[in-house]
């Protein structure tokens, strides 16, 4: 440890970050900022260091400061009691979404808060949903101070709206792990029963106790029919009521087949039954269930601006006092104050202050926007800088932004898709295994009436395609697995066989083609010498300005003392350096015409004694590899819909090609409008974006990814959550997700044999309980094992 | 050979015993979160390690 510390470039004790901006030391130990050691003394306090041996550096960088303030709405008794999960006498009970947790030593802080607040009286942390359940004394401490605490600790809970809306008290759905758990048993048990059928060996104890175990049979696997097997035929039933054929309509039938001959054989003592069969294809088949549900518990795939909104916000009362008031009850009119890193809810008039606004989360533009008195701020930005005062001229659900979800689109439930491969085989299957089945009946009838029954009972219970109805949900779960992997999260198997179909593919720009957090930086005009851009850097050092920080870490150099220093908000800098009169800011500021030819760029104009010298244009900078993407994606319509203005349509020509469709300028409801249109004209819709104003395309598209730079961030809803770091993956997904769909076709060919072998068998009425329990499980087995083994290995072939 | 009768009987007994306590487990929540336990049972070590050298220091 010690000889850690002592390398050049020192890390902090705490965050793990390197110390570049300054370096604190205390207690021996070196930290990048105070708020880092601030955190690592209360630890110290209290004797929580065990967190720093769990895991090196597992701390979270204390260098953004917690306006404390910020929290005030937590006292509001309201908000309380909309966050609270339980409330008696003497404790309350809650649960957190805190998703800086990373790693063991978070856990064993967040189970260890009562050591740092004596209210809380227990707290336990469900890592994988990044979830802390909290207990505490409502008389020793408050809501606010339990946030307070794991804000200051760096883990602060993420509360927004759509906590307050009572939507979370829904419990996990376990409904599949008991029928599974049932199925299991009574499959284990019944095949028990079974086995002295299997053995010639046994006939005599066949003949003294068949008829017990064939009743005991049935007792087993009435709850197996009744309870685990529910689902399919709910499925099925649904199925005929909107006429249409799915792929549980065949296995209902043949579930139903094997059932009722199975019971009218061992009540009429003509045979033991196939109970066994029965019980384990429902085994099998909830399997498949099991494994297509599973999907990432910690991704939220389907977030509206409620999850993004604050709960309250600070209203001004007509006397000027303040108060909290929840953001749902906010009025036309009403006067907010909004102060540094906090969200505007509404759109609202600025009335006093400057606002420098942050639509990072909106657009994806990470410049802050500048607004002057008057203006209309739209609802969805952060406000950085001052604190400044707004008149809300339209409700929460009224915004520009939030009006999306009024759409039709958003109210729409999910409905089941039609055109699944699994479900045109079932189709064909149900065809086919219906024309056998009264092919054999007509074969049999004039010879031997109980052999007609027998093959026509056969028919449908070999026909039953569960190794079909398996193939589907293995292939797309592995594919699946095999994306998040690769940080591209899918919100659940279904979305596999919609990127397969793709045949368009729409780009948001900014954001989502371009890096948000990079801007390329070029000066244009004359020569600056070393001299002149020190003394421009050392102006810009007294500006919190955005863009002057930028700037300012572009240049090289020292600083040197400025004189007479002035920020006009909005506009520029002046400052003397070394008795020279140096003025940065716009083109209106600096008094020279804005350069037509740049006028859509960020630019940062230069004067010098009066003299004008030049300016610093910031640039849109694309994301890495998309060159070879795009090209990649060839064989698609390619469209770019972008919220911003057309200056950069010529460089998307180049690199998306001539055919490809650019729209500019287009609202949110614009970019949903556009893709319904594609979809009219018989498209298969890829969306790709990244902020809220996308939300509506991407929910209107076939398929929408959401890309994202942290993927436990804010993401709009969507089907698929895409890492930044993966983008230039994209095109390997799709084409991956598009051979799948040949693993399936594999899968369905290789379960067709067996059931050609059963069909053969049971025209000839030769199936028997025996072929079946030997025939069953071996083509579900094959088929698992099959698509597990193909879908890895061409993921290895596609370098996934 | 009746014996079989009782010695199913007390199996599936048996058997279904374990069945209860399967559900009976994943309906008090121990199947929501495989992770976390994991980690937990760890942490009680390192806690009494740190802790440990306060007394010596007191006496």
């Amino acid at each position: 440890m010690e000889a850690a510390l002592q390398t050049n470039i020192q890390t902090c004790y705490h965050c793990g970050d390197s110390c570049v901006e300054e370096v604190v030391e205390a207690h021996d130990k070196t930290f990048c900022c105070t708020g880092c050691k601030n955190v690592y003394e209360l630890l110290e306090e209290n004797n929580l260091c065990a967190y720093y041996n769990l895991e090196e550096n597992p701390g979270i960088t204390g260098k953004k400061p917690i306006a404390e303030f910020r929290f005030a709405y937590l006292d509001d008794a309201g908000v309380e009691a909309q966050l609270i999960s339980f409330k008696n006498d003497a404790i309350c009970k809650l649960t957190f979404y805190i998703p800086q947790m990373h790693c063991s030593s978070c856990i064993w802080l967040l189970e260890n808060l009562f050591k740092l607040n004596q209210g809380i009286s227990e707290s336990t942390v469900n890592f994988l949903r990044k979830e802390v359940s909290l207990t505490y004394f409502h008389q020793k401490t408050s809501l606010r101070e339990v946030v307070q605490l794991l804000a200051r600790i760096g883990y602060e809970p993420e509360i927004t709206l759509a906590d307050t809306d009572g939507k979370k008290t829904s419990k996990p759905d376990r409904s599949i792990i008991y029928k599974l758990g049932i199925a299991g048993f009574c499959f284990g048990n019944v095949m028990l029963l079974a086995f002295p059928d299997y053995l010639a060996l046994t006939e005599g104890l066949q003949r003294s106790f068949g008829s017990f175990f064939g009743y005991l049979s049935f007792m087993l696997s009435l709850p197996v029919f009744f309870y685990s097997a529910r689902g399919f035929f709910t499925s099925a039933l649904e199925g005929i009521k909107q006429r249409m054929v799915n792929i549980d309509i065949p296995i209902a039938t043949g579930l139903l087949a094997l059932f009722f001959v199975s019971t009218y054989q061992v009540f009429t003592g003509t045979g033991p039954g196939y109970f066994d069969s029965f019980t384990g294809l429902v085994f099998f088949m909830l399997i498949g269930k099991y494994f297509q549900q599973r999907t990432y518990d910690t991704l939220s795939f389907d977030r509206d601006y409620t999850s993004y909104f604050p709960v309250s916000i600070t209203v001004l009362k007509e006397d000027g006092e303040e108060a909290s008031v929840a953001v749902r009850n906010l009025k036309v009119d009403d006067r907010i104050r909004i102060r540094n890193q906090e969200l505007i809810p509404a759109d609202a008039i600025l009335l006093r202050g400057t606002a420098l606004i942050d639509y990072s989360f909106v657009s994806g533009e990470s410049e802050p926007v500048e607004k002057v008195v008057g203006e209309v701020i739209y609802a969805g930005g952060r406000q950085v800088g001052e604190s400044v005062e707004l008149e809300v001229v339209k409700e929460v659900s009224q915004g520009y932004l939030t009006q999306l979800w009024n759409n039709s689109v958003f109210s729409k439930d999910e409905t089941q898709s039609v055109g699944t491969y699994a479900n045109i085989a079932g189709k064909w299957f149900i065809i086919v295994t219906l024309i056998v089945a009264a092919g054999s009946l007509v074969y049999w009838v004039p010879r031997d009436t109980d052999m007609a029954m027998k093959a026509f009972t056969s028919v449908l219970i070999i026909a039953c395609p569960c190794a079909l109805s398996l193939a589907t949900p293995f292939v797309h779960g592995h594919t699946m697995r095999v994306f998040g992997k690769n940080k591209f999260f899918l919100k659940n198997t279904t979305v596999v066989e919609t990127l397969a179909k793709i045949d368009t593919v729409v780009f948001d720009k900014t954001g989502t083609l371009t890096e948000p957090s990079a801007a390329e930086l070029t000066y244009t005009g004359k020569a600056l010498t070393t001299k002149q851009e020190q003394s421009i850097k050392s102006v810009l050092q007294h500006s919190t300005h955005p863009l002057s920080q930028r700037i300012f870490q572009h240049l090289k150099g020292e600083t040197i003392p400025v004189h007479n220093f002035q920020e006009v908000a909005g506009k520029g800098l002046v400052g003397e350096v070394n008795g020279q009169l140096i003025r940065i800011g716009s083109a209106s500021y600096i008094g020279v015409p804005a350069d037509k030819s740049d006028a859509l760029k960020t630019t940062v104009y230069v004067s010098i004694d009066g003299l004008v010298f030049g300016f610093y244009a910031f640039h849109n900078v694309y994301r890495q590899g998309l060159k070879s993407i795009l090209q990649q994606l060839h064989d698609k319509k390619l469209a770019v819909l972008s919220g911003d203005n057309n200056h950069e349509e010529a460089r998307l020509k180049t690199m998306l090609g001539e055919d490809a469709a650019l729209n500019f300028n287009q609202s949110p409801v614009q970019k949903l409008e556009y893709i319904r249109q594609l979809k009219q004209e018989q498209h298969r819709v890829l969306m790709v974006g990244d902020g809220l104003n996308d939300a509506g395309a991407l929910k209107q598209s076939d398929a929408g990814i959401a890309l994202t730079n942290s993927i436990t961030n804010f993401s709009p809803s969507c089907d698929a959550i895409l890492d930044a770091t993966a983008f230039d993956k994209l095109s390997t997904f799709l084409s991956f997700s598009k051979k799948t769909m040949n693993i399936i076709l594999a899968t369905f060919a290789v379960s067709l044999i067996y059931n050609v072998i059963g069909l053969t068998l049971a025209v000839q009425g030769l199936f028997s309980p025996i072929v079946s329990a030997i025939l069953m499980p071996i083509s579900s087995l094959s088929v698992i094992l099959f698509a597990t083994m193909s879908v890895k290995i061409s993921a290895r072939r596609a370098g996934l | 050979m009746y014996i079989i009768f009782l010695m199913i009987a007390v199996s599936i007994t048996v058997a279904g015993l374990f069945l209860g306590a399967f559900l009976w487990a994943v309906r008090s929540g121990q199947y929501d979160d495989d992770y976390t336990p994991a980690v937990r049972m760890l942490f009680e070590n390192e806690v009494t390690d740190n802790k440990k050298p306060e007394p010596k220091s007191k006496a």
